[in-house]
């Protein structure tokens, strides 16, 4: 095929497009995505409905969460992304101060310093503005580098990626910043970095497990790996919460005790069942069926981001939609890993279904960013032409 | 040239960017797929496990535990009721320093370190988070009062209720009714363990045991569902417990606390039999023991004083055996006429004592200590009302032990004839066969002349002495003991045939001789010394009575007394003999039967007659010292009277 006629076949298809262009389009907005997103907090709010036995005000603080994070979602998608790139530094910036200064000035919270009062504010964790800034600012960092990057660059972007994991681990809140060392790690690896160089990073790891064990790990850490690799050991007290969740999920069965049937939850068996546990309760309430219903929502989701990624035509909003989209998946790993037993127990919320707004609101604001990815590319390329 | 390169590098970037994204996108797939598989491996494979766990989780099959049975006397007197009680518990959740609330509490109420340990090994084996575990029972009023002030700084800790048994009447009644403990790991094995699931005690003795299956009733359920604070939500299915049924005894509470009292402060024990129906109206046994020590629990010093050796509080001293002495001759004298050995005519010379051919030992009558003489001229009858031994021992040589085996075992001596009095010992009914079985030994001639006063190898209880005098006053006509009289308050009596066949003489006449002769033994006064009745100068020469009362006493030696003994000496109290007094009235009419056994009372006629006939008296006299009119008719409509004076006083309950 010619060049011309290559152009020609997809000028044409793109005037196909603006002429079929949709409400959707117009508003920028990702069809498919909205779609799963819509039914997967639907089917979230349901099970939330259960798991907090009808509460009213949990239920109305939830869905006023969900609906702002919508509106959040719809504002990002709004905005070319690419703008961000150049903003990126000083988000960087400012968002590690905000770290900073929690450390220093935030409001404590079982036993962590997590929360920031700024005055005019909402209260609002640092951590969850990173989740987002930290995977922008690699994105933007190796947008403008050689891909796959030099070492040089790979020391530097890992110096980026440690400063905010250690500030966060410091809060302490260990389970976050794995989860925001991981988003950072991804950009790294979707930009090419050498699996010589994976491997041997794995390898130093697993190594250094018994020296992190004795001299970095807290009590209360050690005790939840423990706990993990043998629940039975405590069935009344550190082991209760998992061994309890298996309960809740392996009674469900294939087709569940049906909705609002859950009597591990109804009866307190459950502890966090509206939180990071929720996944039990909508295992023994709608079964394995149910279950399989949410993953396959959840695959929705991700096949879409990656497809938006695969198919974004410059480096950092690849980088960027990639690394959002595969931390997306780690939450749902780890939080179904953790209470199906699979993984030690970290806090970490089931995505769009837990109880709490801030993780929804972060969320969103993600997907905005996927789906502004997906709609101004589609223009840009159609200015470009 | 320099886009080019771009553009190569771009197409080069992206297909790495692209096979890292495909990377990625796998890898997410195989972890999905892990998930999935963990999944598959809870909810279908482990379904099963799951589900029951789920269930055991919520759904609690508790038992409850039916109310116990009360226990009635004839006349409806509560003996043994079922009172609130109250313990200490303590939900570990809700407390937040254990050993700090404890130590508090030591401050409050005596605790010993011993029940703290238990306590612990009590909460270490609960199975639910929120069940809640007793630290110490039976609070007194005092003890709670104090725990309600400082409620405030025990959290977690709670004052619960619950029923325990309680007997009114204390020790008098204890050794018949026993009483109720904690069930121990023994009794667990052999229990039915679902019936007894929630019950923690169990009769130990007396009526508490015997009837312990009748008392105790149905355990009921309740399948509950709890949520994870042990707190209760819904009642999923109920089965009512079935309460133990209400026992009426026999038992007269009026006449076992005069036995109580008649004993003083010798050691004792007495029987008394209702001759109509065999039901037992009194059973003592003294020193005793309050028997609601145990159901609180005795503690161990208290528990040490119960086994004093000397006074032996836990001894049923009413179904121990003894030897009987001479309160045997009038069922050996009455086999002597039976077997035709001898005719109530025929007479003795009685020196005193008594030798046997072929031994070199001289056997003495017990006139033979006072005054070195005998009773002169003896018949049957005198033989009887003066107790004479030298009587009995030429009559025996010509019955032979073998026959007054035969003949004493009509009256249950040497076996248990009771319905439901379990511990009662056998006594023992010596015979050559007897001999030969137990001991490997020949019988000597010397043993029948021991037998023939009751003493040597032959014993009996005091329970064994009162049926056999019942069946005396019947004329043969058997009534087995029993305590119970009827279970169930609105129940009939029980009835029930005798299973030991009735006594038929040769002569029937013969137990009105006998009759006659215990009388006298009691009321007998012509003839002034030696030829009245043993018994007469401390019962009827004292007072006029208003009936006639039959009886024999019984002085059983503990060690032989050496023949050049000094009578006057005082004999320490562990060598003094036992006084018996064997017992019926009114003669013409016979209601009671009863057997006072005084533990080193020496003197048969002296002490335990004496006490005997405080017991009748307090049986069949009213206020005014009259015989009750229900003694002076005919037995045939008693039942309906009885029936009517228990109805209102039970009704009153």
């Amino acid at each position: 095929m010619s060049s011309s006629a290559f152009v020609k076949q997809l000028s044409g298809d793109f005037n196909n497009l603006e002429k079929r262009l949709s409400i959707w389009e117009k508003l920028n907005l990702d069809l498919p995505l909205l779609f799963a997103i819509v039914v997967l907090t639907g089917f979230g709010l349901m099970v939330l409905y259960s798991a907090t036995d009808a509460n009213q005000a949990d239920m109305r603080r939830q869905i006023i969460f969900i609906v702002l994070a919508f509106i959040v979602m719809f504002i990002v998608a709004q905005v070319d992304v690419r703008v961000m790139r150049r903003w990126a530094p000083l988000m960087y910036v400012i968002s590690l101060s905000l770290l900073v200064v929690v450390l220093f000035f935030g409001s404590t919270a079982n036993g962590a310093q997590r929360w920031l009062d700024l005055p005019g504010l909402p209260r609002f964790q640092p951590s969850e503005i990173m989740k987002i800034v930290l995977p922008l600012t690699l994105a933007a960092y190796f947008s403008r580098r050689s891909i796959p990057p030099r070492f040089k660059h790979i020391f530097w972007s890992l110096v980026l990626v440690g400063l905010p994991a250690v500030l966060i681990a410091m809060q302490p809140d260990l389970g976050t910043a794995l989860l925001i060392g991981v988003s950072g790690i991804f950009v790294l690896l979707l930009a090419g970095i050498s699996w010589k160089l994976v491997g041997s990073a794995i390898g130093a790891g697993v190594l250094s497990i018994p020296a992190m064990w004795i001299f970095y790990l807290k009590d209360y850490q050690q005790q939840r790996i423990l706990t993990f690799l043998n629940p039975e050991k405590d069935p009344l007290g550190a082991g209760w919460n998992i061994i309890q969740s298996k309960t809740a999920i392996g009674s469900g069965g294939l087709y569940g005790k049906g909705w609002l049937n859950g009597v591990q939850s109804r009866l307190d068996f459950l502890p966090e069942g509206q939180t990071d546990f929720i996944v039990a309760v909508l295992a023994e309430e709608f079964g394995l069926v149910g279950v399989m219903l949410l993953l396959v929502l959840y695959l929705a989701i991700i096949s879409r981001g990656l497809y938006i990624a695969a198919v974004s035509n410059d480096m950092f909003t690849r980088l960027l939609a990639g690394s959002i989209t595969l931390t997306f998946f780690v939450y749902i790993f780890v939080n179904i890993g953790m209470v199906s037993g699979i993984l030690p127990v970290v806090g970490v919320p089931l995505p769009l279904v837990s109880l709490g707004g801030t993780s929804i609101v972060t969320l969103m604001l993600g997907f905005g960013i996927l789906m502004s990815i997906h709609s101004h590319g589609k223009t840009a390329f159609r200015y470009a032409n | 040239m320099i886009n080019d390169i771009t553009l190569k590098d771009h197409t080069q970037e992206r297909r790495i960017f692209l096979s890292r994204l495909l990377i990625g996108g796998i890898i997410a797939l195989l972890l999905v797929a892990f998930i999935i598989s963990r999944l598959i491996y809870l909810q279908i494979y482990q379904y099963e496990f799951y589900s029951t766990a789920s269930d055991n989780n919520r759904i609690y099959s508790q038992s409850i535990a039916p109310t116990r049975g009360l226990i009635y006397d004839r006349n409806g007197v509560l003996l043994a009721d079922n009172k609130p009680s109250f313990n200490l518990t303590v939900v570990q959740e809700n407390v937040r320093d254990l050993d700090a609330s404890i130590g508090l509490i030591q401050g409050l109420i005596e605790l010993p370190d011993e029940e703290v340990a238990e306590f612990k090994q009590r909460l270490r084996r609960r199975g639910v988070p929120f069940s809640s575990v007793p630290l110490t029972f039976a609070l007194s009023e005092e003890e709670i009062a104090r725990l309600a002030v400082n409620q405030y700084r025990l959290p977690g800790f709670q004052v619960e209720a619950q029923l325990v048994r309680f007997y009114p009447l204390g020790a008098p009644i204890a050794h018949a009714l026993g009483y109720l403990s904690s069930i121990t790991e023994e009794e667990l094995r052999s229990l039915n363990a679902e019936e007894y699931r929630g019950t923690h005690q169990i009769g130990k003795t007396g009526i508490e045991r015997f009837y312990e299956p009748l008392l105790h009733g149905q355990v009921g359920y309740e399948t509950v569902e709890k949520n994870a604070r042990g707190q209760i939500m819904d009642v999923l299915d109920r089965t009512d417990p079935v309460p133990g049924e209400d026992l009426i005894l026999h038992l007269d509470s009026k006449l076992q606390l005069a036995a109580w009292d008649a004993l003083g402060d010798y050691r004792g024990g007495v029987v008394a039999l209702d001759v109509e129906t065999g039901g037992v109206l009194a059973m003592v046994s003294k020193p005793s023991f309050d028997p609601n020590l145990f159901v609180a629990g005795i503690s161990q010093t208290a528990y040490s004083l119960l086994n004093d050796p000397i006074e032996t509080p836990l001894f049923n001293r009413a179904l121990a055996k003894y030897a009987p002495g001479s309160t045997m001759k009038p069922f050996i004298g009455l086999a002597s006429l039976d077997y035709g050995v001898r005719t109530r005519d025929y007479q003795i010379q009685d020196p005193g004592y008594f030798i046997l051919q072929g031994d070199s030992h001289i056997y003495h009558d017990w006139t033979w200590w006072v005054t070195e003489t005998g009773h002169d001229l003896v018949n049957l009858a005198k033989a009887i009302y003066q107790s004479c031994d030298i009587y009995f021992w030429d009559m025996a040589i010509d019955l032979g032990i073998d026959r007054m085996a035969e003949f004493l075992d009509q009256f249950g001596f040497g076996k248990n004839t009771s319905i439901d009095i379990s511990q009662a010992s056998q006594g023992t009914l010596p015979s050559r066969d007897w001999k030969m079985e137990t001991l490997g030994q020949p019988w000597y001639p010397g043993e029948t002349l021991n037998s023939a006063i009751g003493q040597g190898y032959t014993e009996a209880t005091p329970l064994q002495l009162a049926t056999a005098t019942m069946v005396l006053a019947n004329k043969g006509r058997w009534r087995q003991p029993i305590l119970l009289k009827r279970a169930g308050l609105l129940s009939e009596d029980i009835q029930h045939d005798s299973a030991i066949p009735d006594i038929s003489l040769q002569n029937p006449d013969d137990w009105d001789f006998i009759h006659q002769a215990m009388q006298d033994v009691v009321h007998k006064d012509d003839g002034g010394y030696r030829n009245n009745g043993t018994a007469y100068p401390y019962i009827a020469m004292l007072e006029r009575m208003p009936y006639h009362m039959a009886g024999k006493s019984g002085t059983a030696q503990i060690i032989g007394m050496a023949a050049d003994f000094d009578n006057d000496l005082e004999v320490p109290e562990q060598f003094r003999d036992h006084a018996l007094f064997i017992s019926f009235a009114p003669v013409e009419n016979p209601t009671i039967a009863l057997a006072v056994f005084v533990e080193h009372g020496e003197g048969g006629s002296g002490v335990a007659g004496p006490i005997a006939k405080t017991i009748m008296d307090a049986y069949l006299l009213d206020e005014q010292g009259d015989v009750k009119q229900e003694f002076l008719v005919e037995p045939e409509i008693i039942p309906e009277q009885q029936l009517s004076s228990v109805a209102p006083s039970l009704e009153a309950l």
